[in-house]
Formats: C-alpha cells, structure tokens, sequence
C-alpha cells in the first residue's frame, strides 16, 4: 500500500460514511455535519488528483460559505428532529436491492467503459495543475460563460433580497 | 526505517509541526498573560503579580486550573456536536499556522525551514481554512442548547460571512500587485526601495486595502469592538457559555491563534512579511535582534536587584541570564544571519497583536444592526472601491506602455 | 508511487451520487432535501475532476469551477424561499408543501 492509495481509500470510505449518515441522521445539523464532512474528504480527493485550486475552492465556496448558511438557516428556523414517514413496503422490498443492482452494474460497466480504462493509465501521478493555466482558460476561452456567472450572482442577490424582504 | 528514507517530506514535515507547535502553544499561553498586563497598565491597573515575578507564572497557573476543573456537559446538550466543537475551533485554528513562512525561504535537506507547508495557492488555503473555521462556534451555540449559546452561534455565523467578504476583497488589491497566491511570492515582490529610503511594501499602494483588512480581521476574530458572539453584557457568555475546563480553554486558545494567523497573514500582504524595514547597505540592523535582547537582559537585571525579593528575585535573575545567553548567542554572524528573517517577522506580528489588545481596551462595543449596517454599508463598498481602483491603476498603466 | 485508476474515482462518484438519490427521495426535511441536491453536485463535480485528470484537459476543472458558483447562487436563493416557506407553513415537512398538488 502506497500512501496515495491509503488516502484514496480514507477519504472514500469518509465520503461514503458521511453520506450515509446524512440519510440516517434525524437532526439537520447532524444531517448537515455528515455533508460537510462528504465536501472535505472530496476537496482531499481533489489534492490527490492534483486540482489543488478545485481543491481550495471546494473547501473556501462549499465548507465555508454554503453549509455555512445552511446550518445558520438550520439554526434560525430552529428544525428539530425530522418527522419520519413510514414508506412503501415496495421500496422496501423491491427498491433497496434493485438500487444495489444498479449500483454495482455502474460500478462495472464504469470499471470496463472505454473512458475508465484509458483513464486508469492517468493515474494520480502527483504534479499538480498550474493555476495560472486554469486561470487563463477561464479568462479567455470561457471568458463569457464566467462573465454570465457574475450576472447571474447579481441575480441571485436580488432573488434573495427580494424574498428576505419584509412585506409591509 | 525504510518507509522513513522513502518519504522524507514526511519526516522533516513532522519535526517542524512539532518544533512548531510547542513554539505556538507558548506563545498562546504568554498572550494571554500579554493582553492582561497591557490591559491592566491601560486601565492604570497591574494585571497578573503574584504567581511568579510580574506574573510570569500566571499562564502556568491558569492551564493547571483549566485541567482540574470539573468539565461539565449540560444534559440537554447533544453530546457529541458538543465535545467536537472546541476540537474543530482549535484544530483549525492551528492548522492555518501551517501555511504560514516565517523566514526566507532556507533549505535544509531539501525542505524549507521557516514554514510546513509552501503551497503553490497557499493565500487560498489559508482563507479556506479560516473560513471553515467559524463551524467550531457555530456548533457549540448550536449544541449547547441554550438561548444565550444559540443567539450567540447566530450572531457569529452572520457575522463571520458578512465580513468574510469584505476580508477576502481588501486582499485582491494585494493579489493584483504581487500578482501571485503563494506567500513566498508575495513577499519577495516587495523587496526593494523607494528613493532607497522606504520599503516598497504594499501597504503604501493598498493603504485603504489595509484598513478594509485589518477592520474586517477584527471582525472575523470576534474581538472587541466586534465581539457580539460572545457579549457578556447581553448573552452571558455568548457561544461558550455551557463551556467549562479544558473545553472553553481550547475555545480560549483557538481565538488566539486566529488573532496570530490574521497578524501574520496582515504582516505578509502589506507588511513585507520577514523583510527588514531598513535598506541593505545598514549591515548594523544584522546585530538589532541580539541587542534588543541584551538590552532587555540589562533592563531585567537591574529590575531583578531593584524590586524582586525572595524566590521572585531567582525567577527573574533565570530570565535574565536567559535573556543575555541568547542575546550573545544572537551576535554571532551566522546566528544573525539565519535569526534575521523570523526576528523581522515576529517583530511585525508582536506590534499587530499589541494593537488588538490596545483595540480591546479602548473601544466599546457595537450594536448588533450597526454591526451589519457597518460591514455591508461602508466595508464592502469600500474595499470594493479599491479593487476596482487598483485594477484601473494597472489597466492606465498598460494602456500608456502598450 | 502506484497509481489510482480512475475508474475508481468515477466507482466513488457514482455511489455518492446515487446517496444523494436515496436521500432526496427518503429525507422529509426541506433542508435535508436540499443539502441531497448538494451532494450530487458534489458528486458530478468529483467525477468531472476525474475526467480532467484523465484526458489532461483543464475544461473539466472549469466546469466545477462553475458548478461551485452556481451552486452557491442556487443556496441563496432556495434557502431563502425555505425561510419564507417555513414562516408561512410553520414546518419544515416536505408533505405539509403539497399547495399544488390536487
């Protein structure tokens, strides 16, 4: 075992882990603890594939801004423990493995595609990827796209403030 | 032995994470002693005096007292959230320390000296950091399950965001001008003088990106005059109030770091980081770091025959001689060389924390809607305003020159 | 240093997306549905990252860049509209929000 491979495993089964609990748990905040650790485990997965400005970015925009406002909203609507709703005997019986069916078929059909095969000889060899590339990429070739993003920020500004606004 | 040989990053990582922590958790602790001796001979008060000469033992003292305290847990709290929330605010708060270089980049066995981690992004790393750094409170508000904790988790969450902001805004200035995110980068881009006198530091062409910075840096450490998670005078004790024993020390020593990270991250973007504020050709300033401790050895010894009586006279004539054996010790040549940096640096963050305390012990406390009327009316437009200044600076500048 | 296939990364993916699937459907709680849209944006984003290291081509990193943005201006605004919806309904119940539904 190398250590790249030591981490690729942890920060798997933490990803794995951590979704599941935000199934299982019945508190929001628990719910929303589970996915922060989900974002992180995968911003370290972003390291190891040598992103380390996704990587950043992940951790800067998900951990410490968006589940930031989530648990602050968690917080101010004071949401107690969920109510649970018994589900279909269906779902039960017939969706759990049919769901595991699927999964491990992906799982296969993943593992032998054409893109997983010529993918497994790209490997995580560890140089990372310049950022200054990436940035020129974003400021040129995706120049318009990046700018309809600030527009579309703006919009989610007034959005926001259009709802938070007290009616008179 | 073979795994070491293989990985040597690991090793020499690991050294300096230890060399680095001790250092650090001292310095926490002697901040504490720090902020209330200042406050104290602000208020014309003498802080801390009686465990150990001039209460240099006080931070011993108060860490034996934080262990054997009783460590309460409310039983209405969730238990869990609860115990990890000190954990996260500390582990993180030391984390961010790790991007931080506190020299020239000097190599030793193939690995920088002054710094665990040089990352490439390593300003980005450092806001990720700190901005998931607010989750240590925000949980203990929320676990505590009391109003006072949660009106104070609330308070920070908003708070934290807000000027996160404005802080994350004031330093592209700064990016634009080094033109780099990696702080080894940063600092070497301010190297150099104007008319050989003033060093080209950023803070002269970022003077309003400095005070966006440092106003926005108070806020995200929660210190006075933006302590709102914590008022004591409106929510008891804020976030931590349920928080008893190692656990609120931890608390404690997390607000600390993040007030050292935001000094050095300060010292670094407009500060020329370890750069020495006079220019090369003054050789003398080699010798200024084992003078100033020669001096304060001489001021000690003379302290020591004057005042001290007793078993506080042997405190202090250790701290003397303590102090002379590494003020000489700092004349040698090579030693001067190799101290220079880290003295520059350490220098610079000192005068940034003197002036929180000093911050601390002058300035009331905001209101909670001014708070936020300040932070989105005034900060962000501000520091807005100098991003798109500097930026337009530069676009004249290429416009001229082609 | 062995190297990871990649396949294994987009294996990840796939199951966390599939998480997020279980967890929109199973979850009653607004928040909880909305962190599930979370995660498999997470997880699509772990899957283009691993694309982008597997042909060498920088658009993929781009695309997560923009997911991530997005991402952020959609948190605005739908927790917003939960604020409003849970002030209105007094609870954070997905069926108690069926105004539509004949």
């Amino acid at each position: 075992m190398s250590i790249p491979l030591i981490v690729f495993f942890a920060c798997a089964l933490l990803a794995v882990a951590g979704a599941v609990t935000l199934i299982l748990a019945r508190e929001p905040v628990h719910s929303a603890l589970a996915l922060i650790v989900v974002m992180l485990s995968l911003a370290i997965l972003y390291l190891l594939l040598g992103s380390d400005f996704i990587a950043a970015v992940q951790i800067l925009v998900y951990g410490g801004a968006i589940m930031v406002l989530f648990v602050y909203v968690i917080m101010l609507l004071n949401a107690g423990a969920e109510e649970r709703t018994d589900f279909s005997k269906l779902a039960k019986f017939a969706g759990v493995p049919l769901g595991f069916f699927l999964l491990l078929w992906t799982a296969h059909w993943l593992a032998h595609s054409p893109a997983g095969r010529a993918a497994g000889t790209g490997g995580a060899a560890r140089h990372g990827v310049s950022t200054i590339d990436l940035s020129l990429l974003i400021f040129r070739k995706y120049l318009f796209p990046f700018e309809a993003t600030s527009i579309l920020i703006l919009v989610a500004i007034l959005g926001a403030l259009v709802l938070a606004r007290k009616s008179e | 032995m073979e795994f070491i040989t293989q990985h040597p990053v690991l090793v020499v990582s690991l050294g300096k994470i230890a060399v680095l922590l001790f250092v650090i958790m001292t310095v926490l602790a002697y901040l504490s002693w720090f902020e209330r001796k200042v406050i104290a001979h602000i208020q014309s008060r003498w802080g801390p005096y009686y465990v150990g000469a001039h209460g240099l033992l006080q931070p011993l003292a108060d860490g034996i007292k934080f262990l054997f305290k009783e460590d309460l847990t409310p039983p209405v709290a969730d238990r869990l959230v609860f115990t990890l929330a000190p954990f996260l605010a500390l582990a993180l708060a030391l984390t961010a320390i790790a991007l931080i270089p506190f020299g020239p980049p000097m190599q030793l066995l193939g690995q920088q000296v002054f710094v665990v981690s040089n990352s490439e992004i390593g300003l980005l790393f450092l806001f990720a950091i700190t901005s998931i750094g607010v989750y240590g409170i925000v949980l203990a508000g929320w676990s505590s399950n009391s109003k006072y904790a949660l009106l104070g988790g609330l308070r920070s969450s908003a708070q934290m965001i807000s000027y996160e902001v404005s802080l994350t805004l004031s330093v592209v200035g700064v990016l634009l001008l080094a033109g780099t995110l990696n702080f080894n980068g940063i600092i070497a881009g301010q190297q150099g003088y104007w008319w050989h006198l003033i060093p080209r530091w950023h803070i002269f062409p970022q003077i309003i990106g400095f005070f966006c910075y440092l106003t926005a840096a108070i806020a995200e450490t929660n210190r006075v005059p933006f302590d709102l998670p914590e008022a004591e005078t409106e929510l008891v004790a804020g976030f931590h109030t349920e928080y008893s024993s190692f656990k609120f020390a931890m608390f404690f020593m997390a607000e600390y770091a993040n007030m050292i990270t935001v000094s050095c991250l300060a010292t670094i973007l407009f500060f020329g980081g370890w750069l020495s504020p006079f220019p090369d050709r003054w050789t003398w300033q080699l010798f200024l770091p084992g003078a100033a401790l020669l001096a304060t050895g001489v001021y000690t010894a003379f302290d020591t025959v004057a005042q001290m009586r007793g078993l506080k006279r042997l405190q202090m004539t250790i701290v003397t001689l303590l102090a002379l054996g590494i003020g000489s010790l700092c004349l040698i040549p090579v030693v001067a060389h190799v101290i220079q940096g880290p003295f520059w640096f350490s220098v610079k963050v000192f005068l940034f924390m003197f002036f929180y305390v000093w911050i601390r012990a002058t300035l009331p406390r905001f209101r909670y809607d001014q708070l936020m009327s300040f932070g989105w009316k005034l900060l962000l437009p501000v520091s807005l305003a100098n991003l798109v200044g500097t930026a337009a600076w530069f676009v004249w500048g290429w416009m001229r020159h082609g | 240093m062995s190297m990871i296939p990649v396949s294994w990364y987009l294996v990840l993916s796939a199951i966390l997306f599939g998480l997020g699937v279980v967890a929109f459907v199973f979850k009653r709680n607004i928040i909880t549905i909305f962190m599930s849209i979370e995660l498999m944006l997470n997880a699509v984003n772990l899957a283009f990252v691993a694309f982008a290291r597997a042909h060498n081509q920088l658009d993929g990193l781009v695309f997560v860049f923009f997911v991530i943005v997005v991402a952020a201006a959609e948190a605005a605004v739908g927790l917003a509209i939960i604020i409003m919806l849970a002030q209105n309904r007094e609870s954070l119940n997905i069926e108690r929000v069926n105004l539509l539904k004949f």
